[in-house]
């Protein structure tokens, strides 16, 4: 089935071709057929993908190791859950599944924007194409999943999946952040289209702002993921190691969080149109930086594929193109993005915004710089310089103070301004909330030791207070107004604003996830120890017994574990169980240290132990020596290739039973190798650590998934009409120049506003 | 293999069949242009939002009874503008829709007229 796949692939690139042309050909002589035939190109180059894709898959499934990933990133001992997903461990298998994703998202952004926009529908089209052409290129001649290799040379098996991946949320993180980074080049696209085609209004913002919503979901859930896995599978204790790759998620992330917010002021006030456009053409640039850290190990990363200098050169390319052409495009609309209005005060909410807009990108600038300082200082003075973590938090820790606490102001504040006179009542309880939150935490013995954790508490505290004020009196107007029961009252002020309300619960998870963050960074205690079986260790008030050793062997892996008992004040707390794998080299020739030695190409991983609670987890991981067994080994090594010498001088007939044999008493011993674990147990390393509340983490992060997607979710018809969130587009730029014309309204008309803008309930 | 190429010749059918589709005897009609009337009624939709939000600020106590006043007075301007917009809008449209269902009538005659006549 590889040259049908390679087919579909070339398919897939003269179908690229023609979308591109006939979109611009459309567009050039307005022709909606061709730009209809360009739009179906899309959905054609989906479906190949898709076929492309579910071929290839099917050869890990299978393990068909002629293909040449197959063999380097499978094998017939790895799990078929994990089968199906090490097509994207490989560079190759990822760079098809991006194509997949961003044709399919792209396929639905045309289809659901099919009837609007018929002027930058053309030459967003385009730009999509040039785009997942990119990729498909780099798939189809330069990094070809499809390539085999036949004949004798075919292996018999696989090199397996890198054991690091194997971890349930691996699973689903690389599709939710390639999701999130292709929905990001959505409205990057479309922006490109309003600006050429200089339909430059609020159209596209509207329109599309469900994507960069979307995008900004699909990289939070997988970055949360991601942090899930490091926490508990990498074995160093943290969620979150500024990691450039990790950085690179969460720049686009917050270029988006900005863009959802300030397209708000546009939406509202027809203002901010160059700063949108450049936020979604910077958060577009990020997304394809993003994939480019991802691809190119140009930046040291325990998350990046192998580095491929041709892989390197058209994505500098590439980055370069969409940088320079953005800058380009904005200069040149510049002029028909001016907007008319102004911020009439700064006790509006269009002012938050865009304070929160300016802290947000200064936070992403500063990451962005810190990350790339390695290269900076090289192409500077000639020397790599890694400023490592600590870099980063003197910027980061006030930067996130200041955006949570605007997160509490800004949904305080009317649009356009706020009499002093309501500024006491509106901030008197989520003040004093922030207040009472300081002078609790300033009996609690070190967190002044802390003061960044102290002010993103009580910031956090503010907030909380907010999003409860905010429910609390919609719920209470509504409720007055309708006569309905509050719960009742309650459910339908939120379904009914869906997007102001899906958003206060976003604000509510992110400063929960805020907390767990804080507080667990801040107070943690971790320490490592070496303990031989019975003894003890204490951390944080808790004692850390090590029980006894644990061991396994199987074909897949060797185990090394261990049962952990902790205890506080006498009684027993937990169990934990903490494991060190490794899984045997399938190139080294050493019989016996094939199994057990990491630099004779064995990979290792860790398996936490972990009892996660409310107030706090504790957590432990093992981390087996197996030096001791070492002399045994080489000993075993140099009898074994004796005997296989021995054996290879015998007449052919003989060889194959006396092979066996030799195989036989290999395994076993490796089977009574690693017993000695557990029957002749010698001291190991633990790394245990306490960290207060950070099952809060991923609570808040849960809580912030479902306020996003009630943001997301679609309102019916019948209640769009007349309570839709769509923007006023170039109409409301023309009408704020005619402010002030209805005198000469006619009777009809004015009834019209009148009874359908005087419900008895305006919270419906 | 012949089962993957028959995928092959599936694949190729259906996005041929997808991406001729518009092109198969349709009249290549121009894009439209400006305006429309769906643009000027998502701003009508949103501008009584605006309204409906601004209500809302009042009677949260997020706005005075005067800062309320007059925004309302000035998003109710806007409303009416939008809403004059869109009269004319609506006109244009089906002007427009008459206009091309005369020509399309026009072309059928035209059509008909070179058909040969039957024995």
């Amino acid at each position: 089935m590889a040259p049908v796949g390679r087919l579909l692939l070339i398919l897939g690139f003269v179908t690229v071709l023609y979308g591109f042309g006939a979109s611009l050909y459309g567009a050039r002589a307005r022709d909606e057929a061709w730009i209809h035939s360009g739009r179906r190109a899309m959905y054609s180059l989906a479906l190949i993908a898709v076929v492309a894709f579910v071929i290839l898959d099917a050869a890990f499934i299978r393990n068909d190791f002629s293909y040449n990933i197959v063999a380097d990133g499978s094998s017939s001992t790895t799990p078929f859950f994990y089968r199906v997903a090490a097509i994207w461990a490989t560079q190759q298998g990822s760079l098809l599944l991006w194509v997949t994703l961003f044709s399919g998202w792209s396929s639905l952004a045309l289809f659901l924007t099919r009837r609007k926009m018929r002027e930058v529908m053309p030459w967003a089209q385009a730009t999509l194409f040039v785009l997942v052409g990119f990729f498909l290129a780099l798939g189809t001649f330069f990094a070809n999943p499809f390539e085999t290799t036949t004949g004798p040379n075919t292996p018999t098996q696989g090199a397996g999946l890198d054991p690091l991946l194997r971890h349930t949320t691996m699973m689903i993180h690389p599709p939710m952040l390639y999701s999130g980074y292709t929905l990001m080049l959505i409205p990057f696209c479309f922006a490109i289209g309003a600006l050429v085609s200089g339909r430059v209004n609020s159209e596209w913002v509207s329109v599309t702002r469900r994507f960069a919503l979307g995008a900004w979901l699909f990289l939070g859930v997988g970055i949360m993921l991601g942090a899930r896995w490091s926490y508990t599978e990498l074995g160093w204790g943290g969620f979150w190691g500024w990691d450039p790759v990790e950085n690179a998620a969460l720049m686009p992330w917050l270029v988006a969080t900005a863009y959802i917010h300030s397209i708000m002021i546009q939406e509202k006030r027809g203002m901010l149109r160059v700063w949108n456009v450049s936020l979604v053409l910077l958060a577009g640039v990020m997304a394809m930086v993003g994939d480019f850290l991802v691809r190119s190990g140009i930046l040291s990363s325990i998350h990046a594929f192998v580095p491929d200098p041709t892989l390197d050169i058209a994505f500098v390319a590439i980055v370069s193109i969409m940088t320079l052409g953005s800058i380009g495009l904005v200069i040149w609309r510049y002029d028909s993005l001016k907007s008319e209005a102004s911020i009439a005060s700064i006790f509006s909410r269009e002012a938050m915004f865009v304070a929160q807009n300016m802290v947000l990108v200064a936070l992403t600038l500063v990451i962005f710089w810190v990350t790339f300082f390695p290269l900076i200082s090289q192409a500077i003075t000639g020397n790599e310089i890694n400023v490592g973590q600590a870099a980063f938090l003197p910027f980061v820790d006030p930067l996130a103070v200041a955006i949570v606490a605007l997160a509490g102001i800004a949904p305080i504040i009317p649009w356009r301004r706020m009499s002093l006179d309501k500024l006491r009542p509106n901030f008197a309880f989520p003040v004093a909330a922030g207040l009472v939150t300081l002078v609790v935490l300033l009996f609690v013995p070190g967190v002044t030791a802390h003061p960044a954790s102290l002010a993103m508490f009580c910031a956090a505290a503010f907030v909380a207070a907010t999003v409860v004020q905010e429910f609390v009196r919609g719920t209470r107007v509504r409720a007055r107004a309708a006569g309905e029961a509050p719960p009742l009252a309650l459910v339908r002020l939120v379904s009914r604003n869906r997007r102001r309300y899906g958003g206060y619960i976003v604000h509510l998870g992110v400063v929960i996830a805020l907390v767990g963050v804080a507080a667990s960074t801040s107070f943690q205690h971790q320490r490592r120890a070496t303990l031989a079986p019975g003894q003890s260790v204490r951390s944080d008030g808790y004692t850390f017994t090590y029980v006894r050793p644990t061991a396994a062997a199987t074909a897949q892996k060797l185990e090394f574990g261990a049962i952990m008992r902790v205890s506080r004040g006498g009684h027993r707390v937990t169990t934990l169980r903490t494991v060190y794998g490794v899984y045997p080299s399938v190139t080294s020739g050493a019989p016996l240290g094939r199994f057990f030695e990491t630099n004779l190409g064995a990979s290792d991983e860790s398996t936490v132990g972990l009892d996660a609670g409310l107030t706090h987890d504790i957590w432990v991981v093992i981390s087996a020596n197996t030096q001791p067994l070492d002399p045994i080994i080489n000993k075993g090594d140099a009898a074994f290739s004796r005997a296989m010498s021995a054996i290879a001088k015998l007449p052919r007939s003989q060889q194959g039973q006396k092979l066996t044999d030799l195989f036989q008493l290999r395994d076993r011993a490796v089977e009574e190798l690693t017993d000695r674990w557990v029957t002749r147990p010698w001291p190991t390393s633990f790394l245990i650590e306490v960290s207060p509340l950070v099952t809060w983490l991923w609570i808040g992060g849960i809580i912030a998934v479902l306020g996003a997607l009630i943001s997301l979710s679609p309102v019916s018809p019948r209640r769009r009409r007349g309570d839709s969130d769509r923007g006023p587009g170039e109409v409301g730029r023309l009408l704020d120049r005619r402010r002030g014309t209805g005198a000469g309204t006619p009777p009809a008309r004015e009834r019209e506003l009148v009874t359908r803008l005087s419900p008895p309930d305006p919270a419906a | 293999m012949a089962f993957g190429y028959l995928i092959i010749l599936v694949v190729l059918a259906v996005v041929f069949a997808l991406i001729t589709g518009p092109l198969r005897g349709a009249r290549h009609r121009r894009s439209d242009l400006g305006v429309t009337v769906a643009d000027l009624e998502a701003a009508r939709d949103a501008k009584y939002r605006e309204i409906r939000d601004a209500e809302m600020d009042l009677r949260t106590g997020k706005l005075s009874e005067e800062d309320h006043r007059e925004i309302d007075g000035a998003l109710r301007a806007e409303a009416i503008e939008i809403l004059h917009r869109l009269d004319e809008a609506q006109a244009e449209e089906a002007t427009l829709a008459a206009e091309d269902e005369a020509e399309d009538e026009a072309a059928r005659h035209g059509s008909d007229s070179e058909l040969p006549s039957a024995p």
